[in-house]
């Protein structure tokens, strides 16, 4: 697997437990409309993963980023 | 055309469905006569109230009202002038040198309100390559000062030191850092562990503001707020404060032991771009805040008032906000908003006014009902308030 594939295996992962919908997540799924995560969800999410890649998310690219891709590009910038 | 107020749609609904139930309007409540720091008439009803801020009760302390008929006598109603032009007047020097002498610092800066001193202090101090790490609970003022700067904003969970700790290590090297804390947050009335967090910041060569907005007057030994009570006030750059909640008026404030800190009077926007405060205002202002250093006994009261109200509510079986009392602010945690306004409004009927909050203002979408204090509230009046409470809480079928 390559880095951009491992990175999106795990963000799948820390997606599920937060998943209450049961939605099929895809590179295309949007946080807030199609998992339908209020703000106190994103926080969560948001730390854990800052935890498991050792990064910051900032408020300010929390903004830009609205799918599920757009995270896992984000990422793999931050770790780089 | 498209309609630009479309998008509050959801909030007039809310608020539509709230209102047919025969309910009063908790956002559109008018004191018709106010009669002393805990009593007011409201819907001709006099009516205790337990939801105001006004800790210390000094709204209506005899020399604060002289100080301010004189200054309108003297100076008249308004400045009509920015502090950087026609704004300053000897009044807002003597509240400024009142602030320096209450917390012990080199430095005060008077704002027009509380929410502009945190505007302007934490837009203008955090530029684009510097970093604000901010508890995720912090105030909308807080957050609006994020939104006016340029920082990259990184926030943590709530009082989390881990959380605090990690942020701060995970910042690139070289960058300015910024720590936001408050002493008491003011939904729950919780304090936060700023001793450890000042050190943690302090650890990572971060500067810390502290906002004692909800502490003045009240915590720490001269009521400096939780930093002194805490022992680490000498640690912290920056304390943000208000003359809305314990000095009885209107007014923020910055207070600071930087070297440089009086060049935020030149280049902090929301200092230069508004009008000072009437001259009446810094002199009510000046004159309580020299009144607070010598309340000792007034604040062991309030102490005990907030412990005799904590006791007695969770006695009743409400659900409280902490399970002890840490400041003059006690949640009742209420289990959705419908009974909320509904047990507001049972209140409202009994003579009692205290605070309905509400999702997005309250963490992880409580609703609460904020009941904050007063030094002036008798003990016989803590009774009464408890009975309310049980009255309307078995009315409404919040308790047994």
């Amino acid at each position: 697997m390559s880095d951009r594939q491992q990175t999106y295996a795990k963000t799948l992962e820390m997606i599920e437990p937060f998943n209450k919908k049961g939605v099929a997540v895809t590179e295309a799924t949007r946080f807030a409309q199609d998992l339908e995560w209020d703000s106190l969800t994103v926080l969560d999410f948001v730390a854990n993963v800052e935890d498991e890649f050792d990064v910051l998310i900032s408020m300010n690219m929390q903004a830009e980023i609205e799918t599920v891709g757009q995270l896992v590009d984000a990422l793999g910038r931050l770790k780089a | 055309m498209i309609d630009l107020f479309t998008k509050f749609d959801p909030v007039i609904a809310l608020r539509e469905s709230l209102l047919e139930s025969g309910q009063t309007d908790p956002f559109n409540l008018v004191m018709e006569k106010v009669e002393s720091p805990t009593v007011a008439i409201c819907n001709g009803k006099r009516t205790i109230l337990l939801g105001t801020y006004n800790y210390m009760g000094m709204t209506f302390d005899p020399d604060v009202i002289a100080a301010g008929k004189q200054a309108l006598d003297e100076f008249g109603s308004g400045t009509t002038g920015s502090r950087v032009l026609n704004g300053t007047y000897v009044g807002h020097r003597a509240c400024e040198e009142a602030l320096k002498d209450f917390y012990a610092m080199d430095h005060a800066m008077v704002f027009s309100t509380g929410y502009q001193a945190n505007l302007g202090v934490i837009s203008t101090l955090a530029g684009k390559e510097d970093y604000i790490v901010l508890d995720i609970d912090s105030h909308a003022s807080i957050y609006d000062g994020c939104a006016l700067g340029n920082a990259q904003i990184v926030p943590f969970r709530h009082n989390d030191i881990d959380a605090l700790e990690k942020r701060l290590k995970r910042i690139p090297e070289g960058a300015g850092k910024l720590v936001v804390l408050e002493g008491v947050y003011s939904m729950l009335g919780d304090i936060a562990p700023l001793k450890e967090m000042v050190a943690v910041a302090k650890a990572n060569g971060a500067m810390v503001l502290v906002d004692e907005a909800h502490s003045m007057g009240f915590i720490g030994e001269h009521g400096r707020g939780v930093a002194e009570a805490q022992g680490i006030i000498d640690d912290v750059d920056f304390i943000i404060g208000t003359f809305s909640k314990s000095v009885g008026t209107v007014g923020g404030f910055c207070v600071s032991n930087h070297p440089k800190f009086e060049i935020l009077r030149l280049v902090c926007r929301p200092y230069v771009f508004t009008a000072s405060l009437p001259p009446s205002v810094v002199a009510t202002a000046a004159t309580s805040i020299r009144k607070l250093m010598h309340s000792a006994d007034k604040r062991a009261h309030l102490w005990e008032n907030s412990k005799r109200l904590h006791a007695g509510l969770r006695q009743l079986g409400f659900t409280l906000g902490t399970d002890e009392p840490q400041s003059a602010i006690i949640a009742v945690i209420m289990p959705d908003l419908e009974t909320g306004a509904a047990m507001w409004g049972a209140l409202l009927n009994e003579g009692l006014y205290v605070n309905l909050a509400r999702p997005p203002a309250t963490p992880a979408n409580m609703t609460l009902l904020r009941c904050s204090l007063c030094a002036l509230h008798s003990e016989e009046q803590v009774g009464e308030i408890l009975g309310m409470f049980a009255a309307a809480g078995r009315a409404t079928g919040c308790i047994d």
